[in-house]
């Protein structure tokens, strides 16, 4: 039977799973035509995933699609774009050495006739009819790159509206736009919309969302949680249901004693990346430094671990002024940092745990110009007890361990390094619940033994679970700072904070 | 899993050595005569001295293609520095040393601090301005009549045994040793190794990363050197457009063939040992059997693709094999 439906693209009941995560449980969407719908979660709800399951860059393993009420299948991206469901993703697909209408028409080509050629002038023309539309009069032979991200964007937009598309999902659209350039896009959605089609707006902006959307869907650890018409939506209604947990019970908190400042940066600057980041850090504490992904904490610990150069700003180490200008020196000026992305720049793949566990520490584990290798075998059997790495020996390679098992070589080197501040990216993404466990449990010591630890975390009740004090960034800055006794140690002026509120004293 | 002997060889490199040395045996009767394996220890001796190098520079992940102008030059630059009146064999060594390192040492410079995008490029460039610069310091001539110090390393001989055993192959030797113990043993090289495996994980551990690059540069134009020295030696003369002859990729062939990799990360001595031993042996069966040196080439090229393919074979296998064993332990 054949049902006319009110939506024009509905996901039903979507459930996909990747070892070891279900990254969406029973999720569902539905756009209606010639709407715009916002979507919103915390970083890690699901909205990647659900984008690329209805674009058919993943396929769900339990669910449904529907367009216009009719059943669909999507095994990849081409069956998704034919079925009228195009995409503009926040890192934009723009071939910038190529023009506009290379852009716009590639794989699409106009061909003279049926033969061979390519029809320039008709493509140049349609192009330039496409953008106009758009609101945007430019000449289409020119080079993509030579635009703005604007205009780049719109570059996407003309691709989806040429094959016809009847929803378009705008992931986190206006994060790399000016003001200008914000108000055109959401001048230009209106007016796709009045065309009748379904937009998909993805913010981590709530202005936005109310000044744009008709309804929101809010998501939340993969799972569908409400849609609900703008005007029944509030800033903190939706926050709330964004954050929802309670917070559980599987953080070991143990306290230090909390003693010197370790660690003070002052006026840290790295020109349009972080704008005069100031905080300090104590000895027998874990400071937590919470924030939306892209909000300059990883880009703060890399400035001070000197991986990345600063534009200014001064560093004190225990009350000592350091100049870091490489992690050479910030390990000699007694600073580790874990980094987030473990395979990419925590870890040599393809050297056994052995090799990895002194890569910070060659110095302290030599004899002369020798390598001390009696010293290597017994730290690092001692490593592999205290910090439960599951392995066979020390010989064996790193990447044939499971990620909290890298996680904790990881670990293990850099506490090789013997480091009076330890900072920690992420240490606990994309390991099990067990190996979690004992990775707070080393933070745990380590703020028993008078260390200070720093925590990025993008996890709410990670931060609140087992910080001292929390900082709490936004667009390169430091937009609060929390200790764990304040009246607002909780998720909602947590979350609040990050996405832009000001916490009242 | 572990097919390998000491140090980490493939034991399919060594079982392909013997079973060539086998079939030449087999083929020619002159092959297992004493005066003929020193000639192969001998051959053997220029390409172990590029190929350590060259090791050292894909370990990084990366390539050193001018060894073989390299050699050339310094070898040319004695040979000028003599004509104009330089008599001491010592300090001509020492010159031509300091020449090499020195050329090295900027391929490094290019790599680490002006950023060139992979020393594919600045090495290849190295290696013509090197083939130009050692025409130009000998005017195109051929010189001969080195000192005897000079000529040394390529032509003294110990015993009388087929002739002598060669004292190049002998420094190869104490050389090799040394070196792997350098790479096993010491924190610079397992720095290498580590650099090569995951150069950003390296510097964050606190490694001066562009340091290492630059000192395996510098250590590739004092092997050069090195070996520029024993070819004077060994044919008694120096000559700028030897510059052109495949000695990089001998030098590579040797490396990858003994277990080295274009991804970096790995390869030892004692390979690179048994790939220099298989080249010249590969060399000097074509001698034996007579035949035509143009197919020669044609050959050698072809094995040295094959050793590549091995390579990425050997490469993807391992990968796969690693993701099953992650998968198993989930």
């Amino acid at each position: 039977m054949l049902q006319v439906s009110e939506y024009v693209v509905e996901l039903r009941n979507a459930t996909k799973r990747f070892p070891g995560v279900v990254a969406l449980n029973h999720m569902q969407l539905a756009v209606k035509p010639g709407e715009i719908l916002g979507l919103i979660g915390e970083n890690g709800a699901g909205k990647s995933t659900l984008i690329k399951v209805l674009t058919g860059v993943y396929q769900a393993d339990e669910g449904e699609i529907y367009v216009n009420g009719e059943r669909k299948v999507f095994r990849n991206p081409n069956e998704s774009a034919a079925a009228g469901i195009a995409c503009v993703y926040q890192e934009l697909n723009i071939e910038k050495l190529l023009s506009v209408t290379d852009n716009i028409f590639i794989n699409k080509w106009i061909k003279k006739g049926n033969g061979p050629l390519l029809d320039y002038a008709a493509m140049h023309k349609k192009a330039k009819e496409v953008m106009l539309s758009l609101g945007q009069d430019i000449d289409p032979t020119k080079a993509a790159g030579t635009f703005g991200m604007g205009i780049q964007q719109m570059i996407e937009i003309a691709k989806a509206v040429l094959i016809d598309a009847k929803m378009i999902i705008m992931d986190e659209p206006t994060s790399s736009l000016g003001e200008k350039e914000v108000e055109q896009l959401m001048k230009t959605c209106r007016d796709l919309k009045s065309r009748g089609i379904g937009i998909v707006f993805v913010s981590h902006k709530l202005e936005e969302l109310f000044e744009l959307c008709d309804r929101v869907t809010v998501i939340r650890d993969g799972e569908y949680i409400e849609t609900r018409p703008i005007s029944e939506w509030t800033n903190d209604s939706l926050i709330t249901a964004m954050v929802g947990r309670t917070l559980e019970k599987q953080f070991p908190k143990e306290f230090g004693v909390k003693g010197e400042c370790f660690l003070r940066v002052e006026g840290l600057t790295v020109g349009g990346v972080l704008d005069n980041v100031s905080f300090e850090a104590y000895g027998g504490q874990i400071l937590g430094m919470s924030g939306l992904v892209g909000a300059g904490r990883t880009e703060t610990v890399r400035a001070i671990f000197g991986a990345d150069p600063i534009d200014g700003g001064r560093i004190f180490v225990k009350g000592k002024e350091v100049r870091i200008k490489s992690p050479k020196q910030a390990i000699q000026a007694g600073i580790a940092l874990l980094t987030e992305d473990r395979k990419g720049s925590g870890l040599v793949l393809a050297q056994t745990i052995r090799t990895n566990l002194i890569l910070s520490s060659f110095k302290q584990h030599s004899k002369g110009f020798f390598l001390d290798e009696n010293k290597i075998e017994t730290s690092g059997q001692a490593h592999i007890d205290t910090l439960r790495i599951k392995t066979p020996s020390i010989y064996e390679i790193v990447g044939q361990l499971s990620g909290g098992n890298q996680q904790k070589v990881v670990i293990g080197k850099w506490l090789n390094a013997d480091a009076d501040v330890y900072i920690f990216d992420e240490p606990t993404r994309g390991i099990d619940v067990g190996a979690k466990v004992e990775v707070y449990n080393v933070m745990n010591d380590l703020v028993k033994n008078g260390k200070c630890v720093i925590m990025i975390s993008s996890e709410m009740p990670e931060i609140l679970g087992m910080s001292d004090r929390v900082i709490v960034m936004r667009g390169g800055r430091v937009m609060a700072e929390v200790d764990r006794d304040s009246k607002h140690f909780n998720q909602e002026d947590l979350m609040k904070a990050a996405w832009g509120g000001s916490l009242d004293e | 899993m572990n097919k390998k002997i000491g140090g980490g060889v493939q034991l399919g490199t060594v079982l392909a050595l013997v079973l060539m040395c086998a079939f030449l045996a087999f083929a020619n009767k002159n092959f297992y005569s004493p005066g003929n394996i020193m000639g192969i220890l001998k051959q053997t001796a220029f390409n172990a001295f590029l190929a350590t190098g060259m090791l050292l520079c894909l370990i990084t992940a990366g390539i050193d293609l001018s060894v073989g102008a390299n050699a050339i030059f310094c070898a040319c630059l004695m040979g000028a520095l003599k004509e104009a009146g330089l008599t001491s064999g010592i300090l001509l060594m020492i010159i031509a040393i300091l020449a090499g390192a020195f050329m090295g040492f900027l391929n490094g410079t290019l790599l680490t601090r002006l950023h060139l995008p992979h020393p594919f490029v600045s090495t290849l460039g190295m290696k013509n301005v090197l083939w130009g610069a050692a025409l130009v310091v000998t005017g195109n001539k051929m010189i001969n009549k080195f000192p005897e110090t000079v000529q040394f390393l390529g032509r003294q001989t110990i015993g009388t045994f087929g002739g002598g055993f060669p004292v190049s192959f002998l420094v190869i030797i104490v050389l090799y040793v040394l070196m792997h113990i350098f790479l096993s043993r010491t924190a610079l090289g397992r720095s290498i190794y580590c650099a090569g495996g995951n150069m950003e994980a390296t510097r964050l551990s606190g490694i001066n990363t562009a340091n290492v690059l630059t000192f395996c540069y510098t250590m590739s134009g004092i092997m050069a050197a090195l070996g520029g020295i024993l070819s004077v030696g060994r044919s008694g003369i120096c000559n700028g457009s030897m510059a052109t002859q495949p000695y990089d990729t001998d030098a590579i062939a040797a490396c990858i063939i003994g277990g080295a990799s274009f991804t970096g990360g790995k390869g030892t001595m004692i390979g690179t040992m048994i790939g220099a031993l298989i080249i010249a042996v590969l060399r000097n069966g074509f001698t034996l059997l007579s035949i035509d040196s143009s197919v020669q080439n044609i050959v050698l090229g072809l094995v040295i693709i094959l050793a590549v393919f091995m390579d990425v074979v050997r490469a993807s296998m391992e990968a796969k094999r690693r993701r099953l064993a992650a998968v198993a332990k989930h």
